[in-house]
């Protein structure tokens, strides 16, 4: 089995609206992908808004368990993105939201199950841990994500993400 | 005068070093990218206050077993915590 980074973005100064990636190469078996970012949201955790494929249809479940330091919550959501928590911009200063994000069998022609775990650093009580099981209604092979802030407008300099394969041998 | 917004698209069909693009938003682009984080916004503030008041409802809950003689061990036998 082969872990292979396909490509890393930083976002430089003047931050990016969005992110996305196209053409991913389809002789992999996993995809994953890296998140370290901070948006500008005036608050405390943003979340970046992943879609594939660019399907804007409300394809996209997910079950979540989070804790944000004093409570565990759960729930369940269906939409036209799905979600992971990163840091917003009242969040400790330069730190970044970590997530990962794993897509099984992008290339099948199956609807899609996935994945992710974010955890949200800030040095106070408030910080948030997530654990999503997605499902995105999508029985195309996975060929582009696209990600965008989903509370602020834009992912700060030195936001990264990295997109990972995961192949057979 | 404020920088435009860009987005970046990285084809990855294209060899390394030739695969970032640095796009600026159309006016579209930026006023749709606005509306939608305000509406985002007003769903986390409602789904925040949602789960608020499960949190603080469940604590009310758990108080009442209390007054009503309920051990901290039997509340949490009792509801699985």
């Amino acid at each position: 089995m082969g872990y292979q980074l396909i490509e890393e973005i930083t976002v430089g100064a003047g931050g990016a609206a969005s992110i996305e990636f196209t053409g991913i190469p389809q002789d992999g078996v996993d995809l994953v992908l890296k998140l370290a970012m901070r948006t500008n949201r005036a608050a405390n955790t943003d979340s970046v808004k992943i879609q594939i494929n660019n399907n804007t249809g409300s394809i996209y479940t997910h079950l979540r368990l989070q804790g944000n330091g004093s409570s565990v919550l759960t729930g369940s959501y269906t939409g036209t993105e799905s979600y992971v928590i990163v840091n917003g911009n009242n969040d400790t200063a330069n730190t970044f939201g970590n997530a990962d994000f794993l897509i099984s069998n992008y290339t099948s022609s199956n609807d899609k199950s996935a994945t992710s775990d974010a955890v949200n650093e800030n040095n106070a009580t408030l910080a948030y841990q997530d654990l999503k099981a997605h499902l995105f209604a999508d029985t195309n092979p996975v060929s582009s994500v696209q990600l965008a802030p989903s509370g602020g407008t834009l992912f700060l300099q030195y936001s990264t993400a990295s997109l990972y394969m995961i192949t057979a041998d | 005068m404020t920088d435009t917004p860009v987005k970046i698209v990285v084809d990855l069909s294209k060899p390394k070093g030739e695969r970032e693009s640095i796009i600026p938003l159309t006016d579209e682009e930026i006023a749709e990218r606005d509306a939608q984080a305000v509406i985002a916004e007003a769903e986390r503030v409602e789904q925040e206050a949602i789960e608020a008041q499960k949190a603080a409802d469940a604590q009310a809950g758990r108080d009442a077993l209390v007054a009503l003689g309920l051990t901290e061990a039997q509340i949490n036998a009792l509801l699985g915590a």
